[in-house]
């Protein structure tokens, strides 16, 4: 199950550093962000509850961008 | 500009009108040091919480704390001096927030403007409800709906034109600029826009899985994989900023250290003070932005613009691969040539030739053939030219791999190979012109044979020479087509290896060897029409595929798709992907280069802080306007 996300993220290096950090919240098999398209992809592991996956991820990507924001 | 951006723009100009306002107002001391905090806090407080955040969180060397401790530098310079200059601390944050509004501007609108490239997404479906039209979303169109496209509208959903007739612009799909008249039967895809008449469709898929979707969630991926170079700066970065902090500390600590121990200079802030200084003015000068921002920005302007040209890339990765290309290997059928036949000769037993009695030889051929779809039977049926009684025709055999026996008007008829003639105890006629043979026999009787050609694409033998134009060594043909034909072909077409008869299998391990051959950096590309040749299109360093409108198998497999089939476009592939690779290089070499000089003449004094703040937001500037280049690739 993936999905994809708009997100709002200021700089290529800041994408990359949330994109790190996203990938570590449990229930995220694969994450990629895109600074150019300002879109996240998620693919969350089979078992895992979307919206609480998706709220670490914001937590987390906050932590490392404070201006990170999922639309 | 979004919310953001306004914010910032603001807040740059209110910090710009005091900071004007100040200049002209003499207050000194305490009073005099409130107002320009108050200034600087109005400019910079979201770096200073940045930077404090990045502390926190154990991530301390970025440019927020870059620009925080310069900054904060200043200021603790001129209350040390108790000189009442300011204004240092403050233009240098104030540029910093304009360079970096500028970039998110300018990112920003160039990201906007080459996603509206590759933006095919129709907005809504037409269809008739009690007489009258209604806009839906096109998500809920059904399988075998009827929707109505009206002028000027993009075709939302993949289907068959029911009635009415228009042309049809393709060319957001295919780069091709001509138009294509459709009418009624014709199959029509998504994303190409209806430009004259009112067309009724049929849809014949659902929007998630009609070409205008699929393209777009291949674009958007593309975005996603990143480069090598990407990888390179994204890592550079996490080095490069740390090591200017230290180099910055070691600039202020160790110059004065070496003047008090063997210069004898004063132990106190006065020897100090200098160096602090020019440690800041480094630290600002060193910010990576340009980089980091122009690179991705490069790639994605090269994917947008290739996108707008009908080549579909997949990723930045590919992109730079594609520029390294320096062999090209070709399937035959489909790529190079059309894959579909026409009849060149029609031949008696002896080989001779027999036009005045082609008529009947066709007719038949086309009879017999008629219940398949393969290409060479529909070649056969074009040929012909008539509607085709398929009721004069009874005791059809269709002999695998040979070829078919039927009775037509009572006489006994075989078409096939020379297999079929040898099994019949007929001596067929070795024809010694290249190209795909039909023989005939009726009654029992050898009649002839008619002899077929593929049609090479009308831009094949350019698209060679225009491959090597653009630095391609070698050219490579694999087909399973017999020798003389693919001799033949290659000879035209000025290919420079030929290997013919290939099963599947035997292309892979061809593909293989040229593989095994090929010597460092040096990149291996095959071109495929996608459909059969999904095995060597994933082998391969890098796969092109026909993308033959809708053909699924072959936008998988590969790593780039040339949506309107032509070879003509490889060689346009590589020529972006070089530019593009080019521009990243030159953004590299500028920018480090210029900050590296800026960086000496800082340690030694030559440069202040205003002039490094410019040098810092210029060779931005530079870098993303440069990037910006790779999106214009119409002409090249």
């Amino acid at each position: 199950m993936s999905k994809t996300f708009k997100i709002e993220v200021d700089c290529a290096n800041c994408a990359n550093l949330v994109e790190d950090a996203a990938k570590k919240v449990a229930g995220v098999k694969e994450l990629s962000i895109s600074f150019m398209t300002q879109k996240m992809k998620v693919a969350f592991e089979d078992d895992a509850d979307q919206n609480e996956v998706m709220a670490e991820v914001l937590k987390a990507a906050k932590k490392v961008e404070p201006d990170f924001e999922i639309l | 500009m979004n919310r953001k951006q306004r914010n910032m723009l603001t807040r740059i100009i209110i910090a710009l009108v005091m900071t004007v306002g100040l200049l002209f107002i003499d207050i000194t001391g305490c009073p005099r040091l409130a107002a320009y905090l108050v200034v600087y806090l109005i400019i910079g407080y979201d770096i200073l919480k940045k930077a404090w955040l990045g502390i926190i969180h154990g991530r301390v060397f970025d440019e927020n704390f870059l620009m925080a401790l310069a900054t904060v530098g200043a200021f603790a310079l001129a209350i040390y001096e108790k000189s009442g200059d300011y204004l240092e601390a403050i233009a240098v944050m104030l540029f910093y927030q304009i360079g970096e509004f500028f970039q998110s501007y300018a990112v920003g609108k160039s990201r906007r403007n080459i996603a509206a490239l590759m933006d095919i997404r129709p907005d809504y479906a037409n269809i008739e409800q009690d007489g009258k039209i209604v806009k839906i979303d096109p998500d809920d169109v059904e399988v075998g709906q009827t929707i109505i496209i009206q002028p000027g509208e993009r075709v939302p959903i993949d289907g068959v034109v029911i009635s009415g007739e228009s042309s049809l612009n393709t060319s957001a799909l295919t780069g091709e600029s001509l138009p294509r008249e459709v009418g009624s039967g014709d199959e029509i895809i998504s994303g190409s826009i209806n430009m004259s008449g009112v067309l009724k469709v049929r849809t014949t898929k659902e929007f998630g899985d009609s070409t205008v979707s699929k393209i777009l969630e291949l674009v958007e991926d593309s975005a996603s994989r990143k480069s090598k170079s990407e990888n390179f700066i994204a890592k550079f970065a996490r080095v490069y900023t740390p090591a200017v902090c230290y180099g910055a500390l070691a600039l202020a600590l160790l110059p004065p250290l070496i003047l008090i121990l063997f210069n004898g200079a004063p132990l106190d802030f006065s020897t100090f003070e200098t160096w602090i200084y020019r440690a800041l003015v480094f630290l600002v000068i060193s910010c990576p932005c340009a980089l980091v921002v122009s690179i991705p920005l490069s790639f994605f302007a090269g994917i947008g613009g290739a996108s707008r040209e009908g080549v579909l890339v997949k990723g930045a990765n590919i992109l730079e691969t594609l520029s390294k290309v320096k062999t090209v290997v070709f399937d035959k059928t489909g790529t190079l040539t059309k894959g579909v036949f026409e009849v060149n000769a029609y031949h008696g037993d002896h080989d001779e030739d027999i036009a005045d009695r082609k008529a009947q030889l066709l007719e038949f051929a086309a009879i017999v053939e008629s219940s398949s779809s393969h290409p060479i039977a529909k070649s056969l049926q074009r040929a012909y030219g008539h509607a085709i009684d398929r009721s004069r025709m009874s005791d059809m055999k269709e002999i695998s791999g040979k070829g078919v026996t039927t009775v037509i008007d009572g006489r006994m008829v075989a078409a096939g190979n020379e297999k079929l003639m040898s099994d019949l105890g007929l001596v067929p006629c070795h024809c010694k012109t290249a190209g795909t043979i039909v023989h005939l026999a009726i009654d029992g009787k050898y009649a002839g044979h008619i002899v077929l050609g593929d049609i090479v694409k009308p831009t094949s033998e350019q698209a060679i020479s225009d491959l090597r134009r653009s630095g391609v060594t070698t050219t490579v043909m694999l087909t399973g087509d017999t020798k003389p034909v693919a001799d033949q072909t290659a000879a035209r077409l000025g290919i420079d290896k030929v290997y013919s008869e290939l099963l599947p299998a035997d292309k892979v391990s061809q593909l293989e060897s040229i593989l095994a051959d090929t010597k460092g950096d040096d990149k291996v590309a095959f071109v495929g029409d996608g459909i059969n040749d999904a095995p060597v299109l994933s082998r391969a360093d890098l796969g092109i595929a026909m993308g033959a409108m809708g053909s699924d198998a072959a936008i998988e497999a590969a790593d780039v798709v040339l949506m309107d089939d032509d070879p003509m476009k490889i060689g346009k592939a590589i020529r972006i992907s070089r530019k593009c690779l080019g521009i990243v290089w030159e953004n590299i070499i500028m920018a480090l280069g210029i900050k590296g000089i800026c960086l000496i003449l800082g340690v030694f004094g030559i440069i202040n802080m205003w002039l490094a703040i410019f040098a810092d937001v210029g060779v931005m500037i530079l870098a993303v306007l440069n990037a910006i280049r790779a999106m214009y690739v119409r002409k090249i």
